[in-house]
């Protein structure tokens, strides 16, 4: 269980903690190159090594030589990476890739609804979410429905194996779009939101409308309880080789432990980052290290390592929450967007 | 940070099928008021206009898995509004249109209950459309009829103009023994007066009562008598011919469900009080529908105001006393089996 009251550690009142970290991963001083646009960033991500910055107008902005952008959507809800192309899906029904030359292949039309979720998945499939049904598009451009009884919110595709999650009201189920078999249900009272596999694709875990995580061992179907937040969960990421679970919805990190057989049933999270002015809006994990990047409602962004819980302060406090981080590759930069619409990239290698 | 964006606006429009509800929508979008609506509808249906900003969703009650009864919200409301309030400067206000056998409790809890959306956007006021024609038939069928004008801030009694005199005067009758203190408005065609419905402020503590000084007090023009006002002729067996009203007529549209009930008192002790109304819509919270008040604490200068939906109730200061104001506490509840006696003692208790 998180304690809203939380341990002791660093305590940044309004503020700027010091850069105490000495590594050559976090360096004290990174330089950030701003971009500020002018609408919510719902998703950073980085395509051929280019970061990319979707917007909620629908435009997506990259830094390739100097500023370019490309209008997607009227209005871009939903946007996941997959490989070297950003699948969104937008207020207009449509469901698009993005590719890192600027031009823009559409997928999918659904008509006037709005495309809420969308999922990237094995073998170039698409997965994407309109009121109750969830779609699957294959990379041959075949279509398949899922129809469900309630709205269909997140969706998260294993990773083996073509294998879909929907996070509905009072469970999850999972779809197997390239048979015919029957979808597997999980059952948990309460409304899932947000979704995900754990990358070894022993767990699944769903964010709620209610302040908390709900996980279960597919194995055998556990129950994990992840409970104790003071604010929704909206931000969600594993850590290198899937030992941890960074989320937001605290004034810190809450980072669960996923090594054990169990997962976190009866461990304590870590707890990094800790402010007391300002809640976790976003996390990011490090590709290679056990360091997550954590950006704040203020519009902070902190590294902190999870050995040590050492920090280092990658961006200073701006106008809005940060709301979309992405790292390279390697781990030496960071994307990061903001619900104002101040976005950038921080290098921690320079 | 959020607070520089200021808070949307949200009017909540329920009404039956035929009520005149896609009338009115349709006119909100169409005429030139200068100002630009969001709407949220079950279906875009016989919404004639073309407009980016009508969204279509599926009304979605999801209960909280935490043990409180009428802990529901609209969950595709959480994400319609996290989308919309996503680019603010769309619109200036957004009207959700519920389909006519909704339960207007989720949709006004959403706006309490979830986070984010109370941090981007206020409710304004719960509208409800009603049919003159053919309300009565619907109160004595269905509790949904009954529970959309106890919500109800503002009641647009439509289509008048298909009854007699003495039916609509019994059809108000009703509207008002139901919801004592919600705002009507008699039109023909939806013909309202678009500023009679949206931007009232109903749900703003500070500007609620403001807008509507005559809240609960029988004086008021606009103010029709039902059999729970507490007046002094409603203590001598309705013996009220001086009124144009028809209270005999009640009981044969209004028999079941929902009631109000009125309470006043003198001024009240807050460690009294404060535990009595957490602990009576705890205790009493699926039952009630509304509870609006004002309240006049011992040695407290300034008004405090207080308003519920079912287990969610909330207060503040409102502004201070007018000299000469009469310092009176004043509660009224809009509920389904409700103790009245029970309720009016325990209220006189808190009193200082």
């Amino acid at each position: 269980m998180v304690s809203p009251e939380l341990a002791e550690g660093a305590h940044h009142e309004g503020g700027v903690p010091p850069p105490h970290l000495q590594e050559q991963t976090l360096n004290p001083m990174p330089t950030i190159a701003p971009l500020d646009l002018d609408a919510h960033c719902v998703a950073a991500a980085w395509l051929n090594d280019i970061p990319h910055f979707a917007l909620a107008d629908g435009v997506i902005h990259r830094l390739d030589h100097g500023h370019k952008r490309v209008e997607a959507h009227d209005g871009l809800l939903a946007a996941a990476p997959d490989g070297t192309r950003l699948v969104t899906g937008g207020e207009d029904g449509k469901v698009v890739a993005v590719l890192p030359d600027g031009s823009v292949e559409l997928l999918a039309e659904v008509g006037r609804k709005w495309v809420t979720s969308v999922a990237a998945g094995p073998q170039g499939a698409v997965a994407f979410a309109s009121g109750r049904i969830a779609y699957v598009r294959f990379a041959d451009g075949r279509l398949r429905e899922f129809q469900h009884p309630r709205s269909v919110e997140g969706l998260a595709f294993a990773p083996k194996g073509m294998r879909l999650a929907v996070a509905r009201y009072n469970g999850a189920t999972l779809h197997f779009p390239a048979t015919e078999g029957k979808p597997a249900e999980l059952e948990w009272a309460g409304a899932h939101m947000g979704i995900t596999f754990s990358p070894d694709g022993r767990f699944l875990v769903t964010t709620m409308q209610e302040n908390a995580l709900h996980g279960w061992k597919l194995a055998d179907g556990k129950h994990m309880r992840m409970a104790g937040y003071p604010v929704k969960v909206k931000s969600f990421s594993w850590s290198a080789k899937g030992r941890w679970l960074a989320t937001s919805g605290a004034p810190a990190a809450i980072v669960w432990p996923f090594q054990a057989k169990d997962g976190p049933m009866g461990k304590t999270p870590l707890e990094l980052g800790t402010r007391g002015d300002a809640m976790v809006t976003h996390v990011c994990c490090h590709p290679i290290e056990e360091i997550v990047a954590i950006g704040y409602a203020d519009g902070m962004v902190l590294a902190a390592r999870f050995a040590d819980q050492k920090e280092v302060l990658l961006r200073r406090p701006g106008k809005g929450a940060v709301t979309a981080m992405s790292w390279d590759g390697e781990g030496r930069r960071l994307a990061f967007g903001c619900e104002t619409g101040e976005c950038g990239v921080v290098d921690i290698s320079a | 940070m959020s607070e520089q964006l200021s808070q949307i606006p949200v009017t909540v429009l329920t009404g039956y099928l035929g009520s005149g509800k896609t009338t009115l929508l349709n006119r909100i979008l169409s005429e030139d008021h200068g100002k630009r609506y969001a709407v949220i509808v079950n279906e875009f249906g016989e919404i004639g206009i073309d407009n980016d900003l009508i969204v279509e969703s599926d009304e979605e009650i999801y209960e909280m898995n935490n043990g409180c009864v009428c802990c529901t919200v609209r969950g595709d409301l959480v994400r319609v509004v996290e989308g919309l309030t996503r680019r603010p400067g769309r619109f200036d206000a957004i009207i959700v249109e519920t389909t006519g056998l909704a339960d207007p409790a989720p949709v006004a809890q959403t706006f309490f209950m979830d986070d984010d959306v109370r941090a981007k956007t206020k409710l304004d006021a719960v509208v409800a459309l009603v049919d003159a024609k053919h309300l009565p038939l619907r109160l004595k069928d269905s509790n949904e009829a009954q529970d959309q004008i106890a919500f109800a801030d503002v009641v647009v009694l439509n289509k008048t103009d298909l009854v007699s005199e003495e039916e609509l005067a019994a059809v108000e009758a009703a509207i008002r023994a139901i919801n004592p203190s919600a705002r009507i408005h008699k039109t023909e065609r939806a013909g309202v007066a678009l500023s009679d419905v949206l931007d009232r402020g109903a749900f703003d503590l500070s500007r609620a009562l403001d807008n509507d000084p005559h809240f609960l007090d029988h004086d008021d023009p606009d103010h029709v008598c039902g059999p729970d006002c507490d007046h002094d002729h409603h203590d001598h067996d309705h013996d009220h011919h001086h009124h144009h009203h028809h209270h005999g007529a009640l009981s044969a549209i209004h028999d079941v469900g929902v009631t109000s009930i009125s309470l006043r008192g003198g001024e009240m002790d807050p460690k009294k009080f404060f535990p009595w109304i957490e602990q009576t819509t705890q205790i009493d919270g699926p039952n009630i529908l509304r509870l609006k008040g004002i309240v006049a604490f011992a040695d407290d200068p300034e008004r405090y105001v207080v308003q519920g939906v079912h287990m969610i109730v909330e207060g503040d200061h409102q502004r201070p006393w007018k000299e000469g104001e009469k310092r009176e506490s004043r509660l009224v509840f809009i509920g389904r089996e409700l103790d009245a006696e029970r309720l009016k003692q325990a209220f006189e208790a808190c009193q200082a």
